[in-house]
């Protein structure tokens, strides 16, 4: 199932991504509306993480594209804002909690410049929504696993964009993050902000989202959550893996076998439509 | 010519003594060098190198003597001590292990450089030769030192030989090791105890800074040839051996050339030739590979294009050239000339005199190029819920790979059907 | 360790930057041996990811190889470079006042190492100050930069760059290997004593002047390597700053009843 939105947020076409040359991503192809809390949801190893790097473009895909608002990501960057997963820093690294906060305001443009009170206005302004401000001073070394969390949606809110990427945002924090997290989303829903979230606990993302994309793999649904939580959709997502579809990706694999033909063949013209 | 064989008659004690001596310690280092390599702590082995320095220069001071035997018992204690303050660094501090590495490889040194020049300038009078550790002088070895090394060969060989599954099993997978109940404690401290002295004894041939790569050389180039612990100890140990020999002979032949920094090169030639055409994991095989690839892909693409167009004039074997293709699908024209090349040589086309046709086996193996096509687009829309207009793309490349038994398994899941999406019959043997 | 395999690689870049030029620490040479040591990080990265090679030994074997080919070099060449091992290994420092500019009516304006690495302290100051932002940001999450649009690749080799003149500068005076302690210990002891960044750079600073100054005296008693007594005496800072961390945090835990921080 893949049900269209009226107001797109963001299109993922034809995407089709590996990591280690394995494929992990096959086909995928949906769009997303703006304004709903949104979960990509899907077991261990079903390439979340992936896609979500592939639309900040962290990553490149073998085929295909994702477009935010109708456009590139470098045409809207200033309107998309990413979370990445907490694991993936040092939380040791010499900062205060407001530091990190204050690199969501860096810029490609202000890089070399110096910030303005407005930028530490906004920075202290997002500390605050997410109850953190009392910790504004705070090394980020003693921070807990959900005051590290909520320090990264912070800095992310203080970019003040749109659209929220946020990857497994409540994996290991405490019941205190999460209610707060959870308000946070509904007052930015409020606001009319997309937040699209990548969540593996099937048990929660009904609760949690408007939207849901059921992914393992492949495209299994996507769609308001009422249509998605079908038993037979879900067992589909998570009832384990197609077995001929990841002996493909290990042969691939081991075989040096391009994604797609057109990695070598750069002059020939689309594919023979029709001609089968 | 005359050089090679007056090197090869080892008439010369002095060569025999060197050319022995190197092949003992690269063999050595490299043999350790491979445990250390798969258990990717392969730069301990160079921060123990530096740190061996002040043990040196500490036994010379206290007994003032240069017995090798002296000499690297302090060094043994040192290479130890850096060891074990590398890991308590990691474990106790919020340093990060390359870190602890570097901090405790260049304080160490550093410490050995005071000592040395200490001993330099206050004229201890027989200081001369301490300073061979830093560059090693392979070219200057004795009878005694062989001795000394070979006896360190034995040592490492007969302790690898001994403990080689246990070894094996702590590269592997250390937690698996302790829970397997073996003593993993004592295997570290044994391994360490060998590494040190492999250490120890290499670098009065090549000298600290390279000593490094007598560990981590080797066992990069055995690692591209094989899957096979054994056989990797066995082609590091070679390596190793080779380029000690071939350090020699070009300090041989050009006695100005120092040993150390050659017997190094010829290890890191070794190590790029391994790298790059070592059959499976070298960079050429892969590009053999992904040639390979390409013409399958090209040849199967044109043999499935000849179908279509059978199909379409309804005939089995139709006469057809390359305009006929090209309508069919847009090849290059180069490309589309050197697949039918291809074709031709296998005699899956026959040339006729105006163009070509398939022959008996050509359509056997079109028919299964097509038919690997259309069930692969019933899968896709079937099991991943593909749009029947998203889906060529995918099917075009999929095709190409899927194997006998993987197509077994796709008809198994597929029923066997008639039809593919787009209503195509699916061509059978 | 990256700065560790720099600091070797470079050798071969000086020698034959000095086959060409006849001379010792131009401008120049600074520049070619600059890139030289970006040259090396492309080499680790092709060594890892196009070569399959694991991380650790791409590092050991580039550096080892290159150094190995500049030894080469030297010994090939002994007769017109005016470089010797020992002094590839522990520098010369104390040879530095020998060798000053002299203006064109013959003034002394002290020795060109001094005006050759005073000048890279300048780059190096500026390059800081004016890329913080984007040095803190890339180095704590890579990820994020790009997500905001920025280019890592860029922060990545100009960081590399200023190593690699570090290196090359510090080369002559304290040789390749114990530049590794100067590039090491000061930061690694400071990163205990604190935890801002910017106080960070700061106590760096000092730490490196202590070292520097500490050293001297340290050589001056035992008449020895000026180079190696800095070395040690970095050392021994780093031993103090990590002894005086788990005392205080040992009085600290007692203190507030048994309850530590985490981190």
């Amino acid at each position: 199932m893949d049900i269209r939105p009226e107001k797109t947020a963001i299109e993922v076409h034809n995407l089709t991504a590996s990591y280690n040359r394995k494929p992990v991503l096959w086909d995928i192809d949906f769009s997303l509306p703006q304004g709903q809390l949104i979960g990509i949801v899907g077991p261990n190893g079903s390439g979340k993480t992936t896609l979500l790097r592939n639309m900040m473009g962290l990553m490149k895909p073998d085929s295909g594209y994702v477009n935010m608002f109708g456009k590139k990501l470098d045409e809207v960057r200033e309107r998309v804002s990413y979370v990445p997963q907490r694991e993936t820093v040092d939380w040791d690294f010499p900062a205060n909690v407001m530091d990190v906060v204050m690199m969501g305001r860096y810029r490609k443009s202000n890089l070399f410049k110096r910030l303005t009170k407005k930028d530490k206005d906004i920075a202290t302004e997002a500390l605050e929504k997410v109850n953190m401000l009392p910790y504004a001073n705070r090394q980020i070394s003693q921070l807990s696993g959900g005051q590290q969390q909520r320090v990264f949606i912070a800095r992310s809110l203080a970019q003040q964009a749109d659209l929220y990427l946020m990857d497994e945002p409540f994996v290991g924090v405490d019941a205190a993050t999460e209610e707060s997290i959870l308000t946070l989303l509904s007052e930015m829903k409020k606001e009319g902000k997309t937040v699209v979230i990548v969540h593996h606990d099937l048990q929660t993302a009904y609760e949690y989202f408007d939207w849901i994309v059921l992914l393992n793999t492949r495209l299994v649904a996507s769609g308001p959550k009422q249509e998605v939580f079908e038993t037979e959709l879900l067992q589909e997502a998570y009832g384990g893996r197609l077995t001929v579809l990841s002996r493909i990706g290990d042969l691939m694999a081991k075989k040096d076998f391009p994604m797609r033909e057109s990695e070598f063949k750069e002059k020939e013209g689309p594919g023979d439509e029709g001609a089968s | 010519m005359k050089e090679l064989l007056e090197f090869l008659s080892f008439s010369n004690p002095n060569v025999r003594v060197v050319t022995f001596g190197t092949m003992f310690i690269g063999m050595s280092a490299a043999m350790v060098g491979s445990f250390a390599f798969l258990r990717k702590r392969s730069l301990i082995g160079d921060a123990i190198a530096h740190a061996i320095l002040p043990g040196i220069a500490i036994s010379f001071m206290v007994t003032q003597s240069k017995s090798p035997y002296i000499l690297m018992f302090g060094a043994l204690i040192s290479g130890w001590a850096a060891m074990l303050l590398i890991e308590a660094i990691t474990k106790h501090s919020k340093l990060k292990p390359d870190t602890a590495i570097g901090l405790v490889l260049s304080v160490f040194f550093g410490v050995g450089i005071l000592l040395l020049t200490h001993i330099q300038h206050s004229g201890a009078g027989n200081q001369a030769g301490l300073d061979q550790f830093l560059f090693g002088k392979a070219a200057s070895m004795t009878k005694d030192d062989l001795v000394a090394y070979s006896v360190v060969a034995s040592i490492l060989l007969a302790t690898v030989f001994l403990l080689f599954k246990e070894f094996k099993l702590m590269s592997f997978n250390a937690e698996f090791a302790q829970i397997s109940g073996l003593p993993v404690k004592s295997l570290q401290f044994v391994l360490s105890s060998i590494t040190v002295l492999a250490i120890a004894t290499g670098i009065q041939a090549v000298g600290v800074v390279l000593m490094a790569a007598l560990i981590i050389t080797p066992a990069a180039a055995a690692r591209s040839w094989t899957e096979n612990l054994v056989k990797m100890l066995f082609i590091a140990g070679f390596a190793g051996m080779l380029s000690g020999f071939v350090g020699s002979y070009i300090s041989f032949t050009a006695p100005n050339m120092p040993t150390g920094p050659w017997i190094v090169m010829s290890l890191s030639a070794i190590a790029v030739i391994s790298l790059v055409f070592a059959p499976k994991r070298g960079l050429w095989s892969k590009m053999k590979r992904q040639r390979e690839n390409r013409e399958k892909i090209l040849t199967e693409n044109i043999l499935k294009a000849i179908y279509h167009l059978s199909e379409r004039r309804a005939a089995d074997f139709p006469v057809i050239d390359e305009e006929d293709l090209q309508e069919i699908r847009q090849f290059n024209s180069d490309e589309l000339k050197k697949g039918l090349r291809l074709l031709k040589k296998r005699f899956l086309i026959l040339r006729q005199a105006e163009g070509f046709r398939l022959s008996e086996e050509g359509l056997t193996e079109a028919k299964r190029v097509v038919r690997l096509h259309r069930l692969w687009e019933m899968y896709l829309t079937q099991r991943m819920r593909l749009k029947a207009d998203h889906i060529h793309p995918n099917a075009e490349t999929i095709e190409h790979i899927i194997s006998p038994e993987i197509e077994e398994e796709l008809l198994r899941e597929l029923g066997y059907p008639d039809k593919d999406p787009h209503e195509s019959p699916i061509p059978y043997k | 360790m990256v700065g560790d395999a720099i600091s070797h690689a470079v050798l071969p870049g000086i020698v034959i930057a000095f086959l060409i030029s006849g001379s010792r620490g131009n401008f120049v040479m600074l520049a070619g041996a600059a890139a030289i040591g970006v040259l090396t990080t492309i080499l680790i990265e092709i060594l890892h990811k196009k070569a399959n090679l694991q991380e650790d030994a791409s590092i050991g074997v580039t550096f080892t190889s290159l150094f190995a080919f500049g030894v080469i070099l030297i010994s090939s060449f002994t007769g017109q470079v005016d470089l010797d091992q020992e002094c590839v290994l522990y520098g010369e420092i104390a040879y530095v006042p020998l060798d000053p500019i002299l203006l064109g009516n013959g003034t002394n304006i002290g020795p060109r190492a001094l005006w050759i690495s005073g000048t890279v302290l300048l780059i190096i100051i500026i390059a800081l100050v004016k890329g913080y932002k984007g040095l803190a940001l890339t180095t704590f999450n890579a990820d994020y930069a790009k997500a905001l649009g920025i280019s890592t690749a860029f922060w990545h080799f100009g960081f590399m760059g200023l190593v690699s003149l570090t290196t090359v500068v510090s080369f002559e005076s304290v040789g390749a290997i114990l530049v590794v302690a100067l590039l090491i210990a000061p930061p690694a002891t400071a990163y205990l004593l604190t935890e801002s960044l910017k106080k960070m750079l700061w106590l760096t600073a000092l730490l490196g002047i202590l070292t520097a100054v500490g050293g001297y005296y340290l050589a001056l008693i035992l008449d020895g390597s000026i180079a190696g007594a800095m070395a040690t005496f970095a050392g021994v800072l780093f031993a103090g700053a990590w002894g005086w961390t788990k005392v205080t945090r040992r009085t600290k835990v007692i203190e507030d009843g048994g309850v530590v921080n985490p981190g």
